[in-house]
């Protein structure tokens, strides 16, 4: 199951020249490119690990694409995805996010049905890659 | 056409067999460029001749492109030699312009960057943080000024070295990303190529500067007061050429440097000349004008003196 989450997740993939525009965009908006990854899909995992240190008062989208081919040839079984974050006053948060990478084979999830208490149900999602431990989940790096 | 309907080109364009120089000349721009270059920087000949060839570069790879022939990007790094004050930095910052408006470089902004910001301080501390700076400088010019001190032979454990190879490694594998100019004076500049021989196939560009001649340097001096809306009074200027002649003889001499300093002080003795008598109404001529008092109060022209006295004694 295609992982949907970020902006453009429901588009395909993105090409490499596609990514370029859009990391451009961010740096001629003045945000902080960053590049994070990780190997749980869960979607209330906000929390993911960084790459290198958050990229501030770059010009150019080719430092960051160099940063992404590096990411993508360690972690490349991996999520990966790329963040602008806006530090000007009133905003101070992560103003786009969109995913670069992702696992060649994507399990899903497990949805789990708990019966409480009287006839309310609890709803709890497992992705299956999450069985295994860190690292190993999408065929280890 | 009959090649390009044999083998039909992936661009919409299809490739063209004869083109307008003059026109393509006109639609890059390059005449305003480089003559607002030759207004700009006085003498330099090298430089410019150097930037017209690369503009010249420029024209025809994108007349070759249109045309369907194999282009490559040309290699744009470049070292500035010379003497100190012959207007390395000046240029450097120059280029980065220069060559944004020609295309080269996408953004057209300049990292300026000494040792300090490239080497670390511990091991591990060199390689993120030159990194960082060629991040940030990809897109336009990285200018390392005073490059001889990356690498100091009399320490085996300098970590100029790895700084050093980052570099070279990005300096040949993103050259359409980034290009580097180095300068420092001619003779530690030919000792660190010397001990670094692959900076020195990766730099295309090697350009001697210059010493100014006696004429050109009036005519800086003459460009920086212009600048400041100052001028010259006509024996003032005769003042300045003397002065410019005996500042020659005398150690230290830093071509424009030394010019732009003599003009600092010629505008606080001539400050202080209008202050002195307070009583009367001052013209915007008087304020602009520089007398050949002022010029000749300077110390080079006593200095002289003393010099010959000192070898009379």
């Amino acid at each position: 199951m295609r992982v949907t989450q970020g902006c453009f997740s429901f588009l395909p993939d993105l090409t490499d020249a596609q990514i370029t525009a859009q990391v451009q965009y961010c740096l001629d908006k003045g945000w902080a490119v960053n590049i994070e990854f990780t190997d749980d899909p869960h979607p209330r995992n906000t929390y993911w690990d960084m790459w290198g240190l958050p990229m501030f008062d770059l010009r150019d989208a080719a430092g960051i694409m160099k940063e992404l081919a590096e990411c993508r040839r360690v972690y490349g079984d991996r999520y990966i995805r790329i963040s602008g974050f806006d530090s000007s006053h009133g905003w101070e948060s992560v103003r786009i996010s969109f995913i670069v990478n992702r696992p060649r084979e994507e399990p899903g999830f497990r949805l789990d049905r708990q019966e409480s208490n009287g006839r309310n149900i609890r709803y709890s999602t497992h992705a299956y890659a999450a069985g295994r431990p860190e690292g190993e989940r999408y065929g280890g790096s | 056409m009959t090649r390009a309907a044999a083998e039909p080109a992936k661009t919409e364009v299809a490739p063209v067999d004869a083109i307008d120089l003059r026109k393509e000349f006109e639609a890059v721009d390059i005449a305003s460029v480089l003559a607002q270059l030759d207004k700009d920087l006085i003498g330099l000949v090298p430089v410019k001749t150097r930037l017209r060839e690369i503009a010249s570069l420029l024209l025809i790879e994108r007349i070759r492109q249109k045309m369907a022939l194999a282009t490559t990007f040309p290699t744009l790094h470049m070292s500035f030699t010379g003497n100190p004050g012959t207007g390395k930095t000046t240029v450097a910052l120059r280029m980065a312009g220069i060559l944004h408006r020609l295309g080269f470089v996408r953004r057209g902004h300049v990292i300026s960057v000494t040792r300090d910001d490239l080497v670390g301080q511990y091991i591990g501390h060199t390689a993120p943080k030159t990194k960082e700076i060629l991040k940030k400088a990809m897109g336009g010019v990285l200018f390392i000024d005073e490059a001889y001190y990356l690498y100091r032979p009399e320490n085996e454990r300098d970590y100029g070295q790895e700084a050093i190879e980052i570099l070279l490694q990005i300096m040949e594998s993103q050259r359409e990303d980034l290009v580097v100019i180095l300068a420092g004076y001619g003779d530690r500049m030919e000792k660190f190529f010397q001990s670094n021989p692959g900076f020195r196939s990766r730099i295309a560009h090697h350009i001697d500067f210059p010493d100014y001649s006696d004429t050109e340097l009036l005519a800086i001096a003459e460009l920086m007061l212009d600048e400041q809306n100052y001028r010259f009074a006509p024996d003032a200027r005769d003042a300045f050429v003397k002065y410019i002649a005996a500042r020659k003889t005398q150690p230290l001499f830093s071509n424009a440097r030394s010019i732009r300093n003599a003009l600092d002080r010629i505008r606080l003795r001539q400050a202080n000349r209008l202050v002195s008598t307070l009583d009367r109404i001052l013209t915007s001529d008087d304020v602009m004008s520089i007398e050949a008092g002022d010029v000749l109060a300077s110390r080079v022209f006593s200095g002289e003196a003393t010099l010959e006295k000192r070898a009379r004694t």
